[in-house]
């Protein structure tokens, strides 16, 4: 798809319901800058969603939607979990896999668009669960990087199978209680951030989404050094308050809780060194529109 | 040759699909009526009576022609205009096919999900679908077919529908307008328009202005 497709055929454009109309008019694709800022001042990507009263990867998805650099030319693989019920809300191309064959599906995925469109900057993106991402599907995640597949993973960590009942997933905390894993998680939540870059991944991200600022810096830099290097890959912990006894306005004191110092969501962030020169560079150049966008304001 | 009939229901809350039922597809040139297959010009008419025979007579336009994917978009959309112009037809747009919560407003959209609210709240007696892809088409005729008393109808840009009640295949601009001219033939020959009075709803960003 490109931007200039997302139109609305003019003799019918009058019985088209609102969204639709303000989606051609008021949504940010084709803007390289777009960000979280737009939330609530443009259309967004997302409106409604299936998730639960304040469930914080709802938050998470308005932010990477928000943030994504050109969603008119993304595709997103998603997979079996809470994510999968988002997807057909959300007003970007999306393919459901099965359960944790998620990156599979996006290596072929990214190789066909690259045929069908060779003059195209065409980003997939991969957006699963731990469950997907850690556990059922770690033989395909691990696969993509070991080949150097270029799209990025984004990993909804959760540190449980949430819509499921509270499962002991991989990424889970040792030690954890959930309601299907009475006995309490017997080893280490698994190092994920840390596999990725040992497995070939030249950027890599672990946060919280309690900074929208920080989510959007690392979806960008991820997706922008996945078109260039090769694969990427972001942790973001987007707690399930349900399955871990949180009201739903506890989200974020959650995510905070587990960002602060000794928690297991400190922010980190690995790049090889041509990848760090690459993003400043970048970082040069978007400060150089933002400064051209203000003098021509002015 | 099946005895099963491609008609409207109410038929039961799972329908079985007509295919399994022996229903096969038309060739290139040909229509199905009911699951008979016809030639094309016998179902171009039947259509047209079906319509101005209907008391709701109504056009679902699918993503395929209300989004501006390229001319040959937008010139469907103006055939489809016409259509609707000349039949009378309510036009009311299936725009994507999200399962829409908390509801969808049934007076001005439909959706594949639950398409049966949107007959039911409108009292649709005859429709076509135009410019829906098949999948969802399918699964909308299904519905239909199962739980209202609606005959559907499609204009299918692929092989054709075996869930309608009457499908085309290899839809066209020239099969739109084919089709718009058999209503206007029958009218010519006094075939009155039994639609009752309506008034197109139409939207801007604001909401409805009519």
């Amino acid at each position: 798809m490109s931007k200039d497709k997302i139109k609305i055929c003019e003799d019918l454009a009058d019985i088209m319901p609102p969204e639709y109309q303000d989606l051609v008019e008021d949504a940010t694709y084709g803007d390289q800058d777009r960000g979280w800022k737009d939330v609530g001042s443009s259309k967004e990507l997302i409106e409604q969603h299936s998730l639960c009263a304040g469930c914080p990867e709802s938050i998470a998805f308005r932010y990477v939607l928000a943030s994504l650099p050109a969603p008119e030319d993304t595709v997103f693989v998603g997979s079996t979990g809470c994510t999968s019920l988002v997807f057909p809300h959300v007003a970007v191309q999306n393919i459901h896999s099965l359960f944790g064959n998620q990156n599979a599906i996006a290596s072929g995925l990214h190789r066909a668009l690259k045929v069908r469109f060779p003059d195209k900057v065409k980003d997939v993106v991969v957006l699963a669960g731990d469950g997907a991402t850690v556990d059922i599907g770690l033989d395909m995640t691990l696969q993509s990087w070991f080949r150097q597949e270029k799209f990025t993973t984004i990993c909804f960590d959760n540190e449980l199978y949430a819509n499921t009942g509270g499962q002991e997933s991989g990424l889970m905390q040792k030690g954890f209680v959930s309601k299907m894993a009475p006995v309490g998680k017997l080893f280490d939540k698994v190092r994920l951030a840390e596999i990725a870059r040992e497995s070939g991944c030249h950027y890599v991200a672990c946060l919280t989404v309690s900074k929208p600022n920080r989510v959007e810096k690392a979806l960008k830099n991820a997706i922008l050094v996945a078109r260039e290097f090769g694969p990427t890959f972001i942790q973001l912990y987007t707690p399930c308050i349900l399955e871990i006894g949180k009201q739903s306005m506890e989200g974020l004191d959650e995510m905070k809780d587990a960002e602060s110092i000794g928690g297991r969501f400190v922010y980190k962030e690995y790049a090889t060194d041509d990848v760090k020169k690459f993003l400043k560079e970048k970082d040069e150049e978007a400060k150089a529109r933002k400064k051209e966008k203000k003098s021509a304001k002015a | 040759m099946s005895q099963y009939k491609v008609q409207p229901g109410p038929e039961a809350f799972l329908s079985p699909s007509a295919a399994s039922m022996g229903i096969v597809l038309p060739d290139p040139g040909e229509a199905h009526i009911e699951g008979t297959i016809v030639p094309e010009e016998e179902a171009f008419e039947e259509a047209a009576r079906k319509f101005l025979a209907a008391k709701v007579p109504t056009i679902f336009p699918g993503p395929l022609v209300l989004w501006h994917w390229n001319e040959n978009a937008a010139k469907q959309a103006t055939a489809i205009r016409k259509l609707a112009n000349a039949i009378p037809a309510r036009l009311i747009p299936m725009a994507d096919y999200r399962p829409k919560y908390p509801k969808i407003d049934p007076e001005v959209e439909i959706n594949p999900n639950h398409p049966n609210l949107t007959i039911w709240h409108n009292k649709i007696d005859v429709c076509i679908f135009v410019g829906v892809h098949c999948h969802q088409a399918n699964l909308a005729l299904k519905i239909i077919r199962g739980g209202t008393n609606c005959y559907t109808m499609a204009m299918c840009a692929q092989a054709g529908h075996e869930d309608a009640c009457l499908s085309f295949r290899d839809a066209s601009v020239e099969k739109i307008e084919r089709l718009t001219a058999a209503v206007l033939k029958l009218k010519s020959e006094g075939v009155e328009s039994q639609a009752e009075e309506f008034t197109q709803i139409k939207l801007n960003r604001q909401g409805r202005i009519a």
